[in-house]
C-alpha cells in the first residue's frame, strides 16, 4: 500500500474518532457522574443537527448557525433533564434504559412533526467546502480537517474544565461521593442539570458537525449510539 | 333490548358486506416512517393524486386504499403484509420500495392467491426462476437501468470505472447490470454496509488512488444526497459521476438548497422523466407540482401508474376483482395510459420499455430537475425473463 493512502485513511479514522469522542464525552459525563444510562443521547445529537441546520439556512452562515445552536442545545438538554430525567435517577439501570428508549421514539417523532421526514441538507462556507493539498500528494477535504481541529480544541477545553476549574472540582466531587458533596453545601441537583446540559451540548456539537457531511436525518442518533457505547466501554468510564 | 342490539348488528354487518362488494380495497405497503419515509410519502402523494384523477372510482367500484408502513425493514414489511392479507378484505396488494422487503413479503401475498404489484422493487429472483403468475412489476427489473447506464458509458468511450454501491439485493443487481453491458475495465469495486454506512471517506480515498475515468454509483434515498456531498468534498468533482436511482426529484431540491452545483450536468439512466411529452405524464406532473410544489419522483410516477394499471384490469373484468384469473389476464394486457408512454409486460410480468439517459438541468423557474438526452436502450426486456417459465 502507498504511504499516502495509508496517511489519508489514518486521517479518515482520526476524523471519525473525533466525532465519536465528542458524542461519547457527553455520554460518559452523564453516565460516569450521574450514573444515568441515557439512550436518548443520540436524540440530542439529532436535535443539535436539526437546530444548527435550520439556523444555518435562516442566517445563511454555518458558523453563526453553530454559535447560536450550541446554547440552544444546552438549554434543550437542561430542560429535558428537568422535565423527564430528574425523576429516574433513583431507579435502576433497566428502568432508565426503558425510559430513555421511550424518549428516543418521542423525539424522533417530534422531529418528524416539526421538520418533516426529508431531513435537512446545509451548505458549507466556501472556506471549508473544498479540499486542501497536504504533503505526500494527499488531497484532503478541508471540512474533515476542521472536524479534527474542533475535536482537539474540545478535548483541551474539557480537560481544562474538569481538572482546573471550580466547576470541574465540584463535578469530580459529585462523581466520587454525591452525598458528601451535597452535605458540604454543593447543590447537586443544579450541578447535575449543568452537567447534563454540557453533555447535551457536546452531543449537539457532534450532530452539528456531521450535518454538512450527511445532512440532518431522523434516527441519525441511533446509528452512532452503539459505536459510542463501544467507545466508552473500551475507553473506560 | 338484546334482540334489538342483535338485529342492529346484523343489519350493520349486512350493510358492511354490501359496501365491501361495491368497493375495491388496495393494500399499499411503502415506507412512511424512518429517514426513508421521503420516498414512501412521495408514493402516497402520487397514489392519492391518481385516486383523485380517477374520481375515486374504478368502473363501478369505490377505491379504498389501505396504506401500511414497512418501516424500511423486511420483518416489519412482512408483518404488515400478513396483517393486510389476514384481515381478509384486501383485493390487491401493491407498493414495496425495497427489494429485500418485497422478497420477504411476496410469499405472504402469493400463497394467499392474491395479486401483488410492485410499484418499485424489481429483484432478479422474482423476474427469473421464482417468477409468479400473480406477481406484476410496474417499474423495472433492478438490472435494466444500470444496463442502460453501461451502454451510455460505452457510447461516451469510458475505459475504466470504479463502482460504489450498497451491499444488499438491489445494490448487487445494479452492479451486475452495469458490468453486464460496460465494455471497459472495472478498476475497483466497494460494496458498503446497508443502510448503516453513511460515510464514504475510506472508499473515496481508494477511488482517488485508482484514478478511474468515471465512477458509477447507486445510493437511493437519503444516502444519495450524503454521498454526492461527500463526493464533492473529497475533491473528486473532476471525476465524472454516473449514477442510477441516486439523483431524483427527492434529492435534487435538497442538493439545490445545499448549493451543490457539482451535480448539474451529471448523467443517469431512467425509464421516465418529468419532461416526457405525453398527455398522461403532463397532467400527472402539472397537478403534482400544483399540489405539492415539487417535481414528482420516479417512485411517484410508478405508484401513479400502478393505480391506473389496476383500474384498467378492474374495468376490463367488469369489476370482478375476486376473480384472480380474469384479473391476471386483464393486467397482462397493460392496457392503460402510462406516464412513460409505451409499456407492455413480458412473460415474467415485468415491463418491456425504453430506457433513457437523463441529465440534471435547471428548469425555467430555476428549479433543478432532469431532462432526457437520448435513448439508451430501446424496448428492453430484462435478462432474467428467459429463466421464467410462465
Amino acid at each position: 500500500m502507498d504511504i499516502n493512502i495509508f496517511v489519508e485513511q489514518l486521517l479518515n479514522g482520526f476524523q471519525l474518532g473525533m466525532l465519536l469522542f465528542l458524542f461519547a464525552a457527553g455520554l460518559t459525563l452523564v453516565f460516569g457522574i450521574m450514573d444515568l444510562v441515557n439512550l436518548a443521547h443520540g436524540s440530542i445529537y439529532m436535535v443539535g443537527a436539526f437546530t444548527a441546520a435550520t439556523l444555518t439556512l435562516w442566517l445563511d452562515s454555518f458558523i453563526l448557525g453553530i454559535i447560536f445552536a450550541l446554547p440552544l442545545t444546552l438549554l434543550f438538554g437542561m430542560v429535558l433533564e428537568f422535565i423527564a430525567l430528574r425523576t429516574i435517577y433513583a431507579r435502576d439501570h433497566m428502568d432508565q434504559v426503558l425510559a430513555t428508549f421511550g424518549l428516543i421514539l418521542f423525539l424522533n417523532e417530534l422531529v418528524r412533526i416539526i421538520w418533516g421526514p426529508a431531513g435537512l441538507a446545509i451548505p458549507l462556507p466556501i472556506l471549508l467546502d473544498g479540499s486542501i493539498n497536504l504533503p505526500l500528494g494527499i488531497v484532503y477535504p478541508t471540512y474533515r480537517l476542521f472536524i479534527i481541529l474542533i475535536g482537539v480544541l474540545v478535548a483541551i477545553g474539557l480537560y481544562w474544565l474538569v481538572a482546573k476549574t471550580r466547576l470541574g472540582m465540584l463535578i469530580r466531587a459529585g462523581a466520587s461521593n454525591r452525598v458528601m458533596a451535597s452535605a458540604l453545601g454543593v447543590n447537586i441537583r443544579l450541578l447535575f442539570t449543568a452537567v447534563f446540559g454540557l453533555g447535551a451540548m457536546l452531543a449537539g456539537l457532534a450532530g452539528m458537525l456531521i450535518a454538512p457531511i450527511n445532512q440532518a436525518q431522523i434516527g441519525m442518533g441511533e446509528e452512532i449510539l452503539i459505536l459510542a457505547f463501544v467507545v466508552i466501554v473500551i475507553g473506560g468510564i | 333490548m338484546i334482540k334489538k342490539i342483535l338485529s342492529a348488528t346484523a343489519i350493520l354487518a349486512m350493510a358492511s358486506s354490501v359496501a365491501y362488494a361495491k368497493s375495491i380495497n388496495i393494500g399499499f405497503v411503502t415506507t412512511l416512517t424512518t429517514g426513508a419515509a421521503i420516498i414512501g410519502v412521495d408514493q402516497k402523494k402520487a397514489v392519492d393524486l391518481a385516486v383523485e384523477h380517477i374520481g375515486g372510482k374504478m368502473g363501478a367500484l369505490d377505491v379504498n386504499i389501505i396504506y401500511e408502513d414497512d418501516e424500511f425493514n423486511p420483518q416489519k414489511g412482512k408483518q404488515k403484509t400478513e396483517k393486510l392479507i389476514k384481515s381478509g378484505d384486501v383485493d390487491i396488494v401493491a407498493g414495496y420500495i425495497w427489494s429485500h422487503v418485497l422478497l420477504a413479503s411476496a410469499p405472504v401475498v402469493l400463497n394467499a392467491n392474491k395479486i401483488l404489484i410492485s410499484a418499485n422493487a424489481g429483484p432478479s429472483p422474482l423476474a427469473g426462476k421464482n417468477c409468479h403468475k400473480n406477481f406484476f412489476n410496474i417499474s423495472w427489473q433492478n438490472d435494466q437501468t444500470p444496463m442502460a447506464l453501461g451502454e451510455v458509458l460505452n457510447q461516451r468511450a469510458i475505459k475504466s470505472l470504479y463502482v460504489l454501491a450498497p451491499n444488499y439485493a438491489a445494490g448487487k443487481d445494479m452492479v451486475a447490470g452495469v458490468e453486464r453491458t460496460f465494455k471497459g475495465k472495472v478498476v475497483g469495486k466497494d460494496m458498503t454496509t446497508w443502510p448503516t454506512q453513511i460515510d464514504w471517506s475510506a472508499e473515496f480515498t481508494k477511488v482517488k488512488a485508482a484514478k478511474p475515468d468515471a465512477v458509477f454509483t447507486f445510493y437511493p434515498g437519503k444516502h444519495g444526497a450524503a454521498f454526492l456531498k461527500q463526493y464533492a468534498q473529497a475533491g473528486l468533482s473532476s471525476t465524472p459521476l454516473y449514477s442510477v436511482y441516486t439523483l431524483d426529484s427527492l434529492s435534487l431540491p435538497r442538493l439545490q438548497q445545499a448549493k451543490m452545483t457539482g451535480v448539474l450536468g451529471t448523467t443517469m439512466t431512467q425509464f421516465w422523466s418529468p419532461d416526457m411529452d405525453n398527455p398522461q405524464n403532463k397532467r400527472f406532473v402539472a397537478d403534482f407540482k400544483k399540489k405539492h410544489g415539487s417535481y414528482p419522483s420516479f417512485y411517484a410516477a410508478q405508484a401513479y401508474d400502478s393505480i391506473f394499471l389496476i383500474k384498467s384490469a378492474v374495468e376490463a373484468t367488469g369489476g370482478k376483482v375476486g376473480d384472480v384469473d380474469a384479473m391476471r389476464a386483464a393486467l397482462e394486457k397493460a392496457d392503460f395510459a402510462s406516464v412513460r408512454g409505451k409499456v407492455r409486460f413480458g412473460n415474467n410480468h415485468f415491463p418491456i420499455q425504453n430506457f433513457y439517459s437523463r441529465e440534471v438541468v435547471v428548469d425555467s423557474n430555476g428549479k433543478w430537475t432532469t431532462k432526457i438526452t437520448g435513448v439508451a436502450l430501446k424496448d428492453h426486456q430484462d435478462v432474467y425473463a428467459k429463466d421464467c417459465n410462465l
